[in-house]
């Protein structure tokens, strides 16, 4: 065991000696409970304040994280997460807030949601935002509905929605529990959506294309205008996953090239802690004829006064009360910190950071798939190292060793043994530096000794997992 | 390398077709287990059983840890068994992608059908080794 539960370190009596002797009156707790409510095999766990500290410094030790080292997991947009966002969302003001608060008690935090739709709206190009959907995956169902309701209204029978092969594994999940049927769309030898599969593919059936854009590779999709165009002509809508916004704040507006529908998510691009991290927020903005149907309530201003607004055309809510509101905090603090100028320096940086990345690998000898120019993210292809009986798997655990944190691997699926990087712009150059040093390490080692990379890793606290035996048994509950 | 059996037939997505008599026994190869890596999961509705489906046709899925594919039927027939073991232990199509992997069995409607697959010299050439 690498370390024990705190419940180990109990032992009776154990307790804090500046804390003094106890001052109230003491009761017995079987005269003041009834019997069939006391729990007659529950411990309190007793341990010392050091012990605590000791066991939680030791736990943060054996895992690693941003606050360590490189995070460049590809898609994640694991960029740094302003220390000053914490502080913000601590506020008293905010954390004393009960969600059944009346309207006119809780005027600030309405302020906060409706000043960070405003600056979304401004953002995207879309004319409204709900902040309701808990993550990405969330929005995109709640857009889904959104869409399918749409329709329903207009009588128009619509069951296919689109979507290219190179997408998210969420999207064709949304799809599906919105009960759509999803048709791929295949991707053309540069990496982006193959407009004549399109155009075979589109009919009066066609609901909406799910669209990531800059793709999952990495690569802007240049015929996004032409692609909108192709299915509007069809009266078919456009969704966006917004999950790539940090390749282009501040430079492009999907609203302005005739998204009709999109998600953001705030835990990536506005910096909030995500993946074991915290929750998140997957915002959905819309085009007017659609807001609508947004998920209730809306919220408002009129005069000075905020409120909650609710429509009869909405699919109703996707999340409890409003959201995830402490990510809007951490989200609204970052956006008004950076401003639009500091957006456009963020997503500028990212796409250099990405860039130099890329080249700098390519010069020692890895490639990636496709050619074309990228943006935020590339996507390596180490089919070259099966030769060796070397895998992507392995090289993500050989990054291990040398203190990175793995790329996102087997994602885009069109793409064999991927290796999806995305720097994002606060890595400092040193880091990236040191990512290229590694890496150009774990290829020598390859060719030199590849058992070392096969049997990788060997300095983290656990070794492979079994992950094969994870999903044919899972097991999520401690017994 | 990966293992590919002379005495069975292929498809281009890595179905493997044994075929005795009328009775064909479908499975995935030896390159295709290599490329799920661990599979964990195989999505094959009982329901087909006693059907009739066409060659090309989709009979389910398999599930791996990093990735899903679907499962095409190599020529027509009745499904006529599904493996058991296999759905409940579903790591013997890694362990043994050509014996106890097995995943279905068909009654073989027209063996015509099984020119146009590929043999094991067109299946290496079509993986590559
Ligand atoms: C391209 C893309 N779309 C959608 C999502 C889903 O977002 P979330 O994880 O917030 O549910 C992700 C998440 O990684 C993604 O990378």
């Amino acid at each position: 065991m690498l370390e024990k539960l705190l419940k180990e370190y109990s032992k009776r009596g154990k307790f804090n000696d500046y804390l003094g002797e106890i001052d109230v009156e003491k009761k017995d707790i079987e005269k003041i409970i009834p019997q069939n409510l006391l729990r007659k095999d529950f411990e309190f766990i007793e341990v010392s304040e050091i012990e605590v500290i000791r066991h939680f410094i030791r736990l943060s030790n054996l895992n690693y994280h941003l606050d360590k080292g490189i995070y460049p997991l590809g898609s994640c947009t694991m960029k740094h997460n302003p220390k000053v966002n914490e502080e913000v969302s601590s506020y008293e003001g905010f954390i004393f807030l009960h969600p059944l608060q009346k309207e006119e008690d809780i005027q600030g935090a309405l302020k906060l949601m409706y000043e960070l739709i405003y600056f979304l709206k401004e953002i995207s190009g879309m004319d409204y935002v709900s902040l309701q959907p808990p993550a990405g995956a969330s929005g995109e169902l709640t857009s889904m509905l959104v869409i399918k309701k749409y329709f329903m209204d207009k009588k128009e029978d619509r069951k296919i929605v689109l979507i290219p092969d190179s997408a998210h594994g969420t999207n064709p999940a949304s799809v599906t529990m919105a009960g759509f049927i999803c048709q791929t769309i295949k991707s053309n030898s540069e990496g982006m959506v193959d407009l004549d599969d399109l155009k075979k593919n589109l009919s009066e059936q066609v609901a909406c294309l799910m669209i990531t854009n800059p793709n999952t590779l990495g690569i802007f999709e240049k015929n996004i205008k032409i692609i909108i165009e192709e299915l509007h002509r069809y009266g078919a809508l456009v969704y966006l996953d917004g999950a790539n916004l940090n390749a282009y704040c501040g430079i492009h507006r999907p609203g302005d090239v005739g998204v009709d529908i999109m998600h953001f998510n705030l835990h990536k691009t506005f910096s909030t802690p995500h993946g074991g991290g915290g929750p998140g927020a997957g915002p959905v903005g819309a085009k007017s004829f659609l807001v609508p149907y947004l998920p209730n309530p809306k919220i408002e201003k009129e005069g000075e006064r905020y409120y909650f607004k609710y429509d009869k055309e909405s699919i109703g809510k996707t999340a409890s009360f409003y959201g995830n509101f402490n990510v809007f905090i951490k989200a609204y603090t970052y956006l008004r910190m950076n401003g639009i100028k500091g957006l456009k320096k963020m997503s500028q940086i990212a796409v250099l950071n990405a860039n130099y990345l890329r080249k700098r690998l390519e010069e020692i000898g890895f490639s990636c798939e496709y050619k074309t120019s990228t943006l935020h993210e590339f996507v390596l292809t180490l089919k070259d190292f099966k030769r060796k009986d070397i895998r992507a798997l392995d090289i993500a655990k050989r990054l291990l060793d040398y203190d990175c944190h793995a790329p996102t691997i087997y994602f885009p699926l069109i793409v064999p043994e991927a290796f999806m990087i995305e720097p994002t712009e606060t890595e400092p150059k040193e880091e990236l530096d040191r990512f290229i040093s590694v890496m150009k390490k774990i290829k020598e080692e390859i060719e030199e000794n590849p058992n070392l990379v096969k049997e990788a890793p060997h300095n983290t606290p656990v070794k492979r997992l079994d992950e094969g035996k994870a999903g044919r048994e899972l097991v999520v509950k401690w017994d | 390398m990966s293992l590919v059996l002379e005495n069975l037939y292929y498809t281009k997505t890595h179905e493997w077709i044994r075929v005795e008599e009328d009775i064909g026994i479908v499975g995935i190869t030896d390159f295709a287990q290599k490329e799920l890596q661990d599979i964990v999961y195989f999505g094959i509705d009982e329901s087909i059983i006693k059907k009739e489906l066409k060659a090309g046709e989709k009979f389910g899925y398999v599930e791996a840890v990093k990735t899903a594919a679907d499962l095409y039927l190599p020529v027509s027939g009745e499904v006529l068994e599904i493996n058991k073991e296999l759905i409940s232990n579903p790591a013997i199509a890694n362990q043994d992608p050509y014996g106890k992997g097995w995943i279905l069995k068909i009654k073989i409607k027209d063996k015509e059908e099984l020119k146009s697959l590929l043999n094991s010299e067109d299946y290496k050439k079509h993986i590559g080794e």
